[in-house]
């Protein structure tokens, strides 16, 4: 599904991913470590297009096509979503509004007819029991004024209503309570299907004990430095990232 | 090559304006320039009564000892008064008694513009009175409002028709010693809207008027007079288009409005007159008096305005709250984009007690354009309770626009409870991308996110409106984001 192939990023001409290699295949759930300013972030918006993040050389393929010649719009359509560190308030634009025009774009895309009224208002009506988002929230701005705890619901929720196929969930542990943390993880594994994946990246081991991943990644000064099976991530817990940094 | 490069970028931003075209119909004009003789000129070719003339030699000769005002944050190039055309109208029948008198060219235009005049094909719910440069095409439901007691028609037919209506209110708002502009008007109008709402009678349906400028160097003034009597109820609305032209246009209108005891009265525009070229070349001057009185107690007047178009915007719909536990309300979104330039907002004039006003600006700056909002809310010394609510938020697109706010606030009387709230913004990258990433491109992502900044005020639109207003903001900023 994903081949990352050597993949080298900048911001502003300074290097942050030094040569990444990394294979996604179908039904996977794929765990990215590491400590603060490692790359994780660069990784997750690089994938997704934003243009402040350069790719200088590597290569990218997506479902048999090249990812990085696709606008992010489009690699959006091809069902590629972004799970946001920090979701964007975007004031007066209620989320109906804004997942009713987010789906007709897609299906526009495909070549379908826009949604029919009822048929959003239950597709959203199912997906918003998922992750016991309530309607007073669906009803206000994207965004607006919500707790941490509600934007990454919001984000689950999102991701939920788009039917990914390649979902990149970036922190979306960081700012959660337990209780939210469980919600969050019980949606994602709700969404797990044979023909999807999820890649994770996380600073904590916590989410990982409730969305069990097949594999562990740390990421460190722009490479990956190890991987592995979920065992990884226990590992890491026990001893923090100085391991990492003093076997490299 | 250059003129080709310029023909191939007046055709791109050519394409933006949807209304741009030009109307081949024979039309009749007098020589250009003002003098008393083309006021006398205007009232005789109107058939006026003689009270109507002496209203209009008395708002020339006070204009001519008038200057243009200077005080609006704006660059306006200087304008020929005399090489102006201040009567066009296409000819047909004056007052066509039904749709087989209207030249058919006009029908067509008009249906172009989505406002049909045959009455099975319109929307229903909504009267439309439909001006094309001096004169009034065709004014549609008359006869369903008449049953009612509701008159609707257009100011010419009104100063023949009921003299004795229009010489009790015409001027009584905008009086014609009131500024350079409402002057000029006042020597010069040629038709517009007239209504008025008997005692006790809620208006079934919208009543609209549709401007609309053809004609080449001319002008249009156009005045509307709109009366609410007691315990009455209408909702107005008025759209305006020209076609795009190298020079610029002068329009100049005043609107007025009386509301009496518990009336209610809403008035909506939505502005979109050509804006001129991606290079500033052409456009309408759009330079507009516009005021209410809340005459009676408990009345209310709601402004509600989307200003998409023009060169330059020169306008204040305001509100004089005299009656007591009055409120005054105004909605205003206003776009400049490339060269455009406005100065507007609003006056709520304080004077009865417990009388309220509400004032959200909404302005949205892109391209080279200059967005200024005015305010005046004033609290005379027996106004005892009054509030009032002001929010004016910019935003920004790109780094070559501007915007100004320029609140005065005057208060006499200790008891008035004064809120001003003013933000600035821009539409952040972050933003845009967060769209992106859920499948929306830029420019529908600039689209939603203009439309979300400008809600508040668009829900206050008609139903029927408020969609097209929407589209309308997207359009007018499309290209202005990278």
């Amino acid at each position: 599904m994903l081949q990352i192939k050597d993949l080298h990023v900048s911001i502003d001409g300074k290097e942050i991913l030094k040569g990444i290699d990394l294979e996604v295949k179908a039904g996977e759930v794929h765990a990215i470590m590491g400590p603060n300013g490692s790359g994780k972030s660069t990784l997750a918006a690089a994938l997704a297009g934003r243009e402040m993040f350069a790719v200088t050389k590597g290569s990218v393929t997506y479902m048999n096509e090249n990812l990085l010649e696709l606008s992010p719009e489009d690699r959006a359509r091809k069902g590629l979503f972004l799970g946001f560190q920090y979701p964007v308030e975007i004031p007066g634009v209620s989320i109906v509004n804004f997942m009713k025009t987010a789906i007709n774009e897609h299906r526009k895309f495909k070549g379908l007819e826009p949604i029919s009224a009822s048929d959003f208002l239950k597709h959203m009506r199912e997906k918003k029991e998922l992750v016991g988002l309530t309607s007073s929230l669906t009803n206000r701005s994207v965004n607006e004024g919500f707790s941490g705890g509600e934007k990454k619901k919001n984000e689950i929720f999102q991701m939920a209503m788009l039917e990914p196929i390649l979902a990149i969930l970036d922190e979306t542990d960081s700012g959660l309570d337990i209780d939210a943390l469980k919600i969050v993880a019980q949606g994602v594994n709700q969404l797990r299907r044979k023909d999807n994946a999820t890649i994770v990246i996380t600073h904590y081991q916590r989410l990982l004990e409730y969305i069990v991943p097949d594999f562990v990644h740390v990421l460190y000064k722009g490479r990956i430095v190890k991987s592995s099976g979920k065992e990884l991530a226990l590992e890491l817990e026990e001893k923090g990232y100085d391991w990492i940094k003093t076997e490299e | 090559m250059e003129e080709s490069q310029d023909h191939i970028l007046n055709e791109v931003t050519g394409g933006e304006y949807k209304y741009g075209f030009i109307t081949d119909i024979e039309t009749e004009t007098i020589p250009k320039g003002l003098n008393e003789d083309v006021v006398r000129l205007i009232s005789a070719k109107k058939k006026e009564p003689d009270f109507m003339l002496e209203f209009r030699l008395k708002a020339y000769r006070h204009w001519l000892t008038m200057k243009m005002p200077q005080w609006a944050h704006l660059t306006i190039p200087e304008i020929r008064y005399q090489d102006i055309i201040y009567y066009a109208a296409p000819r047909q029948q004056v007052g066509p008694k039904s749709l087989e008198e209207v030249d058919p060219e006009l029908l067509r235009t008009f249906d172009r513009l989505g406002i049909p005049l045959e009455e099975q094909k319109m929307l229903s719910g909504v009267a439309v009175d439909a001006v094309m440069d001096s004169i009034s095409v065709k004014t549609t439901f008359r006869e369903t409002l008449a049953e009612l007691g509701i008159v609707f028609c257009s100011m010419s037919e009104a100063i023949r028709e009921y003299p004795e209506l229009v010489k009790k209110y015409l001027g009584t708002v905008v009086p014609y010693t009131d500024n350079y502009f409402a002057s000029l008007n006042s020597a010069v109008f040629s038709d517009g809207s007239f209504c008025y709402i008997p005692k006790g009678v809620r208006c079934p349906m919208e009543l609209s008027t549709y401007f609309r400028i053809n004609a080449a160097n001319t002008g249009q003034f156009e005045r509307t007079l709109l009366v609410a009597e007691d315990d009455s109820y209408v909702s107005y609305l008025e759209g305006c288009t020209a076609p795009m032209r190298d020079e610029n246009q002068l329009h100049a209108a005043v609107v007025e409005i009386i509301a009496l005891e518990n009336a209610e009265v809403k008035y909506s525009t939505v502005q979109n007159w050509y804006p001129g070229d991606r290079n500033g070349k052409g456009g309408i001057y759009n330079f507009v008096t516009k005021r209410g009185i809340c005459k009676g107690d408990n009345s209310k007047i709601s402004w509600t305005q989307v200003e998409t178009g023009s060169a330059i915007t020169w306008k204040y719909p305001s509100c004089i709250l005299r009656g007591n536990n009055t409120i005054g309300e105004f909605y205003s979104v206003a776009v400049t984009n490339n060269y455009q330039q406005a100065d507007t907002g609003t006056k709520m004039i304080h004077i009865g007690k417990n009388s309220r006003s509400t004032i959200i600006s909404k302005g949205i700056s892109a391209g080279h354009g200059q967005n200024s909002f005015r305010s005046l809310v004033k609290v005379v010394k027996s106004a005892d309770k009054v509030r009032n609510f002001t929010q004016c938020d910019s935003m920004l697109m790109g780094d070559k626009c501007g915007a100004h706010t320029f609140p005065y606030i005057e208060v006499e009387n200790e008891s008035a409870v004064i809120e001003h709230e003013a933000t600035t913004s821009r539409i952040g990258e972050d933003q845009i991308f967060y769209c992106n990433q859920r499948g929306i491109d830029t420019e529908n992502a600039v689209g939603l996110i203009i439309n979300g900044y400008a809600r508040e005020v668009l829900n206050k639109l008609p139903m029927e409106f408020a969609v097209e207003a929407q589209k309308l903001l997207a359009i007018s900023l499309e290209g202005s984001v990278g």
